[in-house]
């Protein structure tokens, strides 16, 4: 789960990281008065989205005066950023943070990862703080410097002087970026974060170290644990289908084609993707529906499916261990009556009770198109869809 | 012979209790697995298949002379029931639950180091579909019927692919020596690399076949040790040449984050590093029945 910038600073501010005065505004009016109630004569207006890239997308704005604020704001609000990193459907913008801006004299970039090599955690840092990691990485490979965190004691202080000096930093300011790196790893390690990253880092021209912008994602499987963070999601930046799917114990992801497919685990579900693409088509969805999947269950995600309007023929591939064909079959039967789908549907069992399974498809009556391997359930699925377009497109000709 | 588990192994359940633990304790021992007790805490002295219930995995190993162990485990308590495990002396462990917390995981790999590497226990999982020796046992959830005994050591991130991969062989009257589920997760108990040597040391695997993903370094990394110390022919599938940068696709794992980490690199790697690709999930039987004949 990601949080929004402002909330990753509070929190990373509570652990002892220092930040620039700041405050959050849902309307150009509250932004100009939290400009004022904040002081000085210079503020960055910054949209709250969940999207690195929002400077060079219009997204983070600096501003001398109150009228300044507003227009920026006017901009802003009910707009959708579309970053890199967002897609070309963009991320709404419903938040907006003002920031006191402050004197930088250096950029730094900092992040904290789960490395899976070491499987541990890692703090990847670079002197060329401001551009994104990717591009130090391809540029400036010798300006990053690394160092794993040992579990069982933490972050030791040696390790933070060492990245600190590595960074060719003052003597002066290390013991604030000791500080600074020793609350990263807390808020890292005690709140099941999955990445911190602070980039860029600034020392200000008053040798202060501070965040200037925050990014933490959070280890969705260890939310129970910290409902203080389960709240500060945030519904408005996730994409509508995506989090119907989490909240019913899905796990779908919407691409671009029109096979919509049904899967079994996660493995066989990207390898049905691929074999789509392989017979001459294009996936729409990823999904999951998991082990122990319920006739309910089945019909749920036939409802997800068929929310995304370009979907024109659906694959449903199940492998069963832990599931059962009967129970799917019947899933899919029941959803197809109740559901009056008019697309073609293709079904592949295989596994713990399919004979079982398979009869029940043959009962119904549907008109399921059924498959015995995946190859062959890819190739039906995008010969039906073909079928059906140019049926289609026939009806268009004759009307 | 077969890797990690035969049919003598004696193998308890954690979490025995539980509606899917009862089940696929029952298909265990249909199967022909030992399974000669399980753990609940508080639940000790009830029974279930006939097999006795104890409070904690040392009991447990004390009464039974259990090594294996199935941890069924609920996410918030599973990483703990892995480390008693660890304590309790038993050698290999394999862990069902999907869900448990990153950082959990990271703390039981630490934990573990406090053995030394001939007393360490052997984790496979979290996350995954368990291990068969066809024949022989099974320790997992996978529907047993779709393996034959034979010499084609299995390793696989994805159950349900796994399965796949056993059915296209089993099509055309080839078996499986073992077959290892590492699972779907980021921080995971034995990597690619770790079963490799186990299968290259084991004369019943002619022929081994790794089932991938995106997202990791863990194929990358297989692809330099089998380059450096793997003479069987190995044979690979990577899933996910379709899925788009920067997006979990279900597993925790599966996510495309940095170079390598992609199907088409992976492949590439593994490929340069001397191992036959099948170029699709539909040809994996195929691609390893080529590579047996090749090989005998």
């Amino acid at each position: 789960m990601d949080i929004h910038e402002y909330q990753a600073k509070e929190v990373l501010s509570n652990f002892g990281v220092s930040i620039p005065a700041g405050a959050l505004a849902y309307s150009p009016e509250q932004a100009a008065y939290r400009a004022r109630e904040l002081g000085g004569d210079k503020w960055v207006v910054k949209a709250q989205v969940h999207a690195g890239g929002r400077g060079k997308a219009g997204g983070v704005k600096l501003c001398d005066s109150e009228n300044e604020i507003h227009a920026a704001c006017d901009e802003m609000f009910g707009r959708k950023l579309v970053t890199h990193q967002t897609g070309p459907e963009g991320k709404g913008i419903y938040r907006v943070y003002v920031e006191a801006a402050v004197p930088i004299d250096r950029e730094i970039y900092l992040g904290f990862v789960l490395d899976r090599s070491s499987q541990r955690v890692m703090i990847v840092a670079s002197s060329e703080g401001g551009m994104e990691i990717e591009e130090i990485s391809a540029e400036r490979p010798d300006s990053i410097v690394r160092s794993i965190v040992e579990p069982a004691v933490g972050l030791q202080e040696f390790q933070a002087r060492e990245i600190a000096f590595d960074l060719g930093m003052e003597p002066r300011l290390i013991q604030q970026m000791v500080r600074t790196l020793q609350g990263c790893y807390a808020a890292f390690s005690n709140l099941d974060a999955t990445m911190v990253e602070i980039n860029p880092l600034v020392i200000t021209g008053d040798d202060r170290v501070l965040a200037l912008d925050a990014k933490m994602s959070f280890d969705d499987n260890a939310l129970f644990r910290h409902p203080q963070i389960a709240e500060l999601r945030d519904k408005s930046q996730e994409d509508p289908r995506e989090s119907r799917a989490a909240d019913r114990g899905l796990s779908y992801v919407g691409l671009d084609g029109n096979i919509g497919c049904i899967v079994n685990g996660a493995g066989l579900a990207m390898a049905t993707m691929d074999t789509i693409k392989l017979a001459g088509g294009e996936p729409a969805n990823f999904l999951d529906i998991g082990g122990g999947a319920s006739p309910e269950r089945v019909a749920k995600a036939f409802r997800l499916v068929l929310s995304d309007q370009n979907v024109q023929a659906i694959l449903v591939n199940i492998f069963a261990g832990i599931n059962r064909c009967d129970w799917v079959a019947e899933g899919v039967v029941q959803a197809l009556k109740e559901l009056d789908i008019d697309l073609p549907v293709v079904v592949r069992l295989a596994g713990t009770n399919v004979e079982e399974g398979q009869k029940i498809l043959a009962k119904s009556g549907l008109p399921i198109i059924r498959a015995s391997t995946l190859m062959e359930a890819a190739e039906r699925a995008v010969g039906a869809w073909k079928n059906d377009l140019s049926q289609n497109t026939k009806m268009r000709a004759v009307q | 012979m077969s890797i990690l588990l035969d049919r003598d192994t004696r193998v308890i359940v954690q979490g025995i209790t539980g509606r899917m633990a009862r089940f696929h304790t029952k298909d265990m021992l249909q199967y022909g697995t030992k399974v000669v007790g399980g753990v609940v805490p508080g639940k000790g002295g009830e029974t279930v298949e006939a097999v006795p219930v104890f409070d904690t995995v040392k009991q447990a190993v004390d009464a039974t002379g259990a090594e294996a162990s199935l941890v069924f485990v609920p996410p918030p308590f599973a990483a703990d029931s892995i480390m008693e495990a660890a304590d309790a002396g038993i050698r290999y462990c394999v862990c069902i639950t999907d869900g448990i917390p990153a950082q959990d995981m990271i703390r039981v790999k630490r934990y573990m180091y406090r053995y030394p590497k001939d007393k360490r226990m052997v984790l496979t999982g979290p996350n995954c579909a368990g291990t068969i020796s066809p024949g022989k046992a099974l320790l997992g959830i996978m529907p047993g019927h779709i393996y034959l005994p034979g010499n084609v050591g299995i390793i696989g991130r994805s159950g349900t692919l796994g399965y796949e991969a056993a059915a296209q062989l089993k099509e055309r009257g080839i078996g499986v020596s073992t077959s290892v589920g590492i699972g779907g997760d980021p921080i995971n108990g034995s990597s690619f690399k770790d079963i490799l040597q186990r299968f290259e040391e084991d004369e019943d695997t002619h022929v081994i076949a790794m089932i991938g993903e995106i997202g990791g370094p863990q194929e990358a990394e297989a692809a330099e040790y089998i380059r450096d110390h793997i003479t069987k022919p190995v044979v690979a599938y990577v899933a996910g040449l379709t899925a788009p940068k920067g997006r979990t696709m279900g597993h925790a794992g599966a996510i495309i984050s940095a170079f390598g980490e992609s199907a088409s690199e992976k492949v590439e790697i593994l490929s340069a590093a001397g191992v036959t690709v099948a170029e699709n999930p539909a040809v994996i039987g195929e691609t390893i029945a080529r590579v047996m004949e090749r090989a005998a």
